[in-house]
């Protein structure tokens, strides 16, 4: 890989094919996966099970959209390292509130608001 | 001439392999993956330290914003057939997809039109409680956002026959960055749709 990923791709015909057809791969994946999620949160789960489903295939989504509309499959090493440094960053900060929330969801007679399962649009707001 | 002004805009540099484009593209997606990251962690404070927290289908449509993700996840498809037109010197076809994928924007934000509507006519606002006032932050930001990559796409689409008069080459990179540009937004809808509507 010693030219851009569009410039080498620009003359090779038989290339862009290759891609269109992954395209295609990629749009029936995210379709049926996304049809899927639906039809799981009509199952009304546990919400443990139910927040680990939903995100599990919201990530999965997220990848094949990554990899292969953005081309992260065979992009360049400059662009990957910014991206695994943002990675970090973008967790550490996801993590943030929930490790300074840890004495509360350890603690078993804290009511975390996962467990509503409250039907109301009654406000959360006290 | 802009060749000189700024560097490396069609041609990859030599020690990063990439044009400086798509350095920039790379690092404003960074910047916005915080920007996104931390409403994503405020929906985490606000949820798990809730008494109460409702579920997204008691309050909002979940059929429309299925169709939604469709609409979006489908623009996602025609704009890298967009640019791989473009790839094949298929000018024709390459405005058809990106017209496509500009209508494509047009449909997501008269859906979320509608949804909005249906919120504020039933007196659902932002003030009324906290899930509501992360819903409308999280998918005002990224209505913002997508209205922006409309944007940019449309002038790609007016600008077109110019560019590819002169330099069909950087159109070819500019039409790429405003794609993961485009694929970022749909990212963020993929999380979005199911912590705000399914759970």
């Amino acid at each position: 890989m010693s030219d851009t990923h569009a410039a080498r791709a620009a003359h090779d015909p038989a290339e862009i094919d290759r891609h269109v057809r992954t395209y295609i791969m990629v749009f029936a994946t995210l379709m049926v996966l996304t049809l899927v999620t639906v039809a799981v949160s009509y199952l009304h789960l546990e919400i443990h099970e139910a927040v680990a489903i939903a995100l599990l295939i919201a990530t999965v989504k997220a990848s094949l959209v990554a990899l292969f509309f953005m081309h992260l499959v065979s992009e360049r090493q400059v662009v990957l390292s910014i991206l695994a440094l943002t990675g970090f960053f973008a967790v550490a900060l996801l993590l943030l509130p929930v490790v300074t929330n840890l004495d509360h969801i350890t603690t078993a007679d804290m009511p975390v608001g996962a467990t509503a399962g409250a039907h109301s649009s009654e406000s959360a707001h006290h | 001439m802009s060749q000189e002004l700024i560097p490396y805009i069609t041609e990859a540099r030599p020690d990063t392999g990439l044009t400086n484009g798509k350095i920039g593209i790379w690092c404003f997606l960074a910047s916005e993956v915080m920007l996104f990251g931390a409403f994503f962690a405020s929906y985490i404070v606000l949820r798990t330290t809730a008494t109460e927290w409702p579920h997204g289908s008691s309050i909002l449509n979940v059929p429309l914003a299925t169709v939604n993700t469709i609409v979006l996840i489908t623009s996602s498809v025609t704009m890298v057939m967009a640019w791989a037109s473009l790839m094949r010197n298929d000018f024709g076809k390459y405005r058809m997809f990106l017209g496509a994928t500009v209508l494509l924007g047009f449909c997501f934000l008269g859906i979320k039109y509608v949804e909005y509507s249906a919120k504020f006519e039933h007196h659902l606002l932002p003030s009324t409680n906290n899930f509501l006032a992360i819903y409308f932050i999280m998918t005002g930001l990224h209505g913002l956002h997508v209205i922006g990559g409309m944007i940019t796409n449309a002038y790609f689409l007016v600008a077109a026959p110019s560019y590819w008069d002169h330099d069909r080459a950087l159109l070819g990179h500019r039409v790429e960055y405003s794609g993961l540009f485009w694929h970022f937004v749909d990212l963020v809808w993929i999380f979005l749709f199911p912590i705000l509507y399914l759970l």
